[in-house]
């Protein structure tokens, strides 16, 4: 019996395509090669991070901020084990929600590595080496991304480890250092560093955070000072030495050359990025190609060069984030439905969850520029709102950006508390085509962190009112 | 249960705004009562009680643009106790049932600082072509129709008047300003005058009358007149025959154009312009030509008093072929009327003023006015309406002239 959909992989991307197919009354099955449905995000990423970010911030908060605020409760103690536990609890509901859903839905699922034998078959080896060949009419491709590594050098999971060992490591390490300093580096550094590791960021780059806007970025990177980070920037991670007790870390120049320095680390975290996972899955055997990064081209429907094979997700091009990727894996369904999928990549939220928080959407200052658009800037710091005053979280400040002419939005950048949670309010306007005057002109509960996004809005015409 | 809906108002208007409810709903109200104001390009007219009973919901607001025969509200029966249970009760104005526009599908919500801009410029958002989501129209569609609406002036004739941007005032001076929306009548007298000066090639000659001769007439018979007529001998009748002879002579004058075709027109319906607190209305007194001095003073007077109590009829005010306005009661000397299109003239009376004027040589003390004539050049040339004018003046110096037929 032929399905409608095959799905190869049930991590943010995959699980929401076979749902959204699902609803739209296509027969869907799901593919998945681990034990556990969600991928990455909700197995080794997203998630589990979220819930070791959530309890070292706490912990900091209990160790700094109750006193003055009036809490006393002695020193508080970092159990780890108890916290690796709490996180994966966390997981546990997560993926066992992605299950439940399926089963509602009326997706089937088969466990094992998928592979396109030909057109309109999918194979699946299950773990006990059993094969079993679905068909089916239509096949998307979700299967994500892998850590990507670096030369000369190789992750175990124990000392050398990728975000996955960084999430579960037994003990809290002495040193830690981070090659990379970008969302995975930084939120793993916050963590570690909050339960009392001592950690070194060493990036290629000449400033952190790739991608986000710089101002937000560099003053983002003084607070992180401050915290205890440290960094090392336009350098390079040669080699490390695992012979010893301790790690031997050749951090060199990023231009090369020989001020080579050899530091000491219990445990190195490589956090340099992720390539697009498409191991396995016969590609080349299908004709389906792929670009220089190794992304499976797509037209603008999702269709792989070869008909009836559609990607969406991390191997795809496109930032590697897991709510685009459930952004395309609905539209992607639509599409196969008849209907008009869309994916708007012009508003698309990013978001650090360190503290303060960074979440953006829309264009950085830096690359508005580039493109010669004339706009106009409205800043409000979270120290002029009242409600981050009396939560003791002043850091941080709102950023508008909009079109000189037209009063567009076109970017909104926050570093502050909870600016995850407050971008969605930017994330709508902007899906609307609303002018900064449209933000300031709605009414913004008070007190409540999200007046600052108002007051930025008003910023732009020059006429805050509490700043 | 009676429905209360927009009557017929007349040829080619079909709709009306609500201008103002009389009553309000749990009101008691006897038959003919008059319950809504309605306000059309042409008159207000009052809606009556189509029944005795109590005013139920009300189902076009004051504002609200309604078609004709749309349900304006429903009158519920039974007038003594009813009046305190309705009131108890809200009136649910939402819930009634026919929206009085026929819009197919409620447009999504104007963003509010488009909403703010409509307001601000008066340009229709429903107007300008969104580019935002599902063609919403954002503020950026806004700025850039309103430049544009600014760049161009009088871009269509039928927005010619809306879409005219103002300048904001210095805030100072705004807030002492009053914004109040033009009512369908001011917005019509508007239109129609502006529309009068774009289309025709309109200009104005004068002439002088001396009035002696027709106030001595008037002072001779003034009370015989009233005994017989039971109407005041006015100036009006004079000068609506005066220019029924020289519309007869000059039949230009009274005639319009229709494309590439002139229609002459032999049958003489004077509009006499009458200013009422709400506006302009100009009502028509018919067939000038067969009727007595007497009875068009008494169609005058009537329609003078009409239109002040807002009661003149559509029809009433429909069909001139020519138009008297008379700025004299208000004391001016001297000014341009402008056509009423699409007629082809306008004569305008002023104030009587004692002046020193030359008679057979000597200077006497004459009661003058100033007479204007506003015309179409396309249509009448300008040897025509000197000579419609100097008629009008020669009948009015020597009144004989008009029962002669001279």
């Amino acid at each position: 019996m032929a399905y409608d959909l095959i799905v190869i992989g049930s991590g943010p991307g995959g699980y929401v395509c076979a749902i959204r197919a699902a609803q739209l009354g296509m027969k869907t099955a799901v593919v998945e090669k681990w034990a556990t449905f969600g991928g990455t995000c909700l197995n080794v990423g997203c998630i589990p991070s979220k819930a070791m970010l959530n309890a070292s911030e706490l912990y900091e908060e209990a160790e700094h901020k109750f006193g003055e605020m009036g809490i006393k409760v002695g020193k508080p103690a970092a159990d780890l084990a108890a916290m690796l536990k709490y996180k994966e609890a966390g997981v546990d509901g997560n993926v066992k929600g992605v299950a439940y859903l399926f089963k509602k839905n009326k997706i089937e699922t088969f466990h094992g590595a998928g592979r396109i034998a030909a057109l309109g078959k999918v194979e699946v080896k299950a773990d006990d080496g059993k094969t079993e060949v679905l068909e089916t009419k239509n096949i998307v491709i979700a299967t994500g991304s892998d850590v990507a590594g670096l030369p000369g050098i190789t992750i175990d999971e124990k000392r050398v480890v990728s975000s996955t060992g960084a999430l579960d490591l037994p003990g809290v390490p002495k040193k830690l250092l981070i090659v990379g300093a970008g969302i995975i580096g930084l939120e793993l550094g916050s963590v570690w560093r909050r339960l009392g590791a001592e950690v070194l960021i060493v990036e290629f780059l000449d400033h952190i955070l790739p991608g986000i806007d710089r101002e937000v970025a560099n003053q983002f990177h003084r607070m992180l000072q401050k915290q205890g980070l440290t960094f090392k920037l336009s350098s390079k991670v040669a080699a490390v030495d695992t012979s010893g007790k301790t790690l031997k870390v050749k951090v060199e120049p990023a231009a090369g050359g020989v001020d080579a320095k050899t530091l000491e680390a219990d445990i190195v975290l490589v956090a340099i990025g992720r390539v697009p996972y498409t191991a396995g899955l016969n590609l080349e055997g299908v004709g389906v190609q792929k670009d220089n990064r190794g992304r499976i081209m797509v037209d603008t429907h999702y269709r792989s060069s070869v008909a009836g094979i559609y990607a969406i997700g991390d191997v795809i091009a496109g930032p590697m984030l897991a709510h685009k990727a459930e952004e395309e894996g609905v539209a992607v369904a639509e599409i196969l439905a008849g209907q008009a999928g869309h994916v708007n990549y012009d508003v698309i939220p990013n978001v650090v969850y360190t503290y303060p928080e960074i979440a953006s959407v829309g264009k950085t200052e830096e690359e508005l520029k580039a493109a010669n658009v004339s706009y106009n800037v409205g800043k409000f710091p979270f120290t002029a709102n009242g409600r981050a005053k009396v939560n003791l979280t002043t850091e941080g400040f709102v950023k508008i950006l909009a079109d000189a002419k037209t009063d567009r939005v076109l970017g909104v950048h926050i570093l502050g508390p909870d600016a995850g949670n407050m971008i969605g309010e930017a994330a709508i306007a902007m899906e609307f085509g609303a002018s900064s005057e449209d933000i300031a002109r709605t009414c913004h509960a008070h007190p409540t962190l999200t007046e600052a996004i108002k007051e930025a809005a008003l910023a732009v015409a020059k006429r805050a009112i509490n700043f | 249960m009676a429905e209360i809906r927009v009557p017929t108002l007349g040829e080619s208007v079909t709709e009306a705004t609500i201008g103002k409810w009389f009553k309000k709903p749990g009101d008691a109200v006897a038959v003919d009562e008059p319950l809504v104001e309605l306000e059309t390009d042409k008159v207000t007219i009052e809606v009556p009680a189509p029944a005795a009973g109590v005013l139920g919901d009300i189902a076009a607001k004051e504002g609200d643009t309604v078609a004709v025969g749309a349900v304006l509200g429903r009158i519920k029966e039974g007038a003594g106790a009813a009046p305190a249970k309705a009131a108890a009760q809200p009136a649910p104005p939402s819930a009634a049932p026919a929206p009085p526009k026929p819009a197919a599908a409620a447009p999504a919500p104007l963003a509010p600082s488009v909403r703010k801009l409509a307001a601000e410029t008066g340009m229709d958002a429903a107007a300008v072509a969104g580019t935002g989501k599902d063609g919403r129209v954002t503020k950026g569609d806004m700025l850039a129709a309103i430049e544009r609406a600014a760049s161009q002036p009088t871009p269509v004739p039928q927005s010619a008047a809306a879409v005219q941007v103002r300048a904001p005032s210095p805030a100072d001076d705004a807030a002492r300003e009053e914004r109040v929306k033009m009512t369908r009548l001011r917005q019509t007298i508007a239109r129609r005058l502006k529309d009068a000066q774009n289309t025709a090639a309109m200009l104005t000659t004068f002439n002088e009358v001396d009035m002696g001769h027709v106030m001595a007439l008037r002072s001779q018979y003034r009370d015989l007149f009233e005994k017989k007529h039971g109407v005041k001998l006015g100036f009006m009748g004079f000068f609506v025959r005066a220019c029924v002879q020289a519309l007869k002579e000059i039949p230009a004058v009274n005639a319009e154009i229709d494309g590439t075709d002139i229609i002459y027109k032999n049958y003489y319906h004077i509009g006499i312009a009458v200013g009422t607190e709400r506006g302009l209305v100009v009502p028509v007194v018919r067939d000038c030509d067969l009727k007595s001095l007497a009875e068009i003073e008494k169609a005058i007077a009537d329609f003078g008093r009409r239109a002040r109590d807002g009661a003149l009829k559509i029809e009433e005010m429909q069909g001139g072929t020519f138009t008297i306005t008379n700025g004299g009661i208000y004391g001016s000397l001297m000014s341009t009327p402008i056509l009423n299109a699409p007629q082809s003239g306008i004569l305008g009376m002023h104030k009587i003023q004692d002046r020193p004027m030359v008679v057979t040589g000597k200077v006497e003390v004459r009661p003058m006015m100033y007479l204007a004539l506003s015309y179409d050049h396309r249509i009448v040339d300008g040897r025509e309406a000197v000579t419609f004018l100097v008629r009008v003046k020669e009948c009015l110096e020597e009144p004989a002239r008009l029962v002669l037929d001279l």
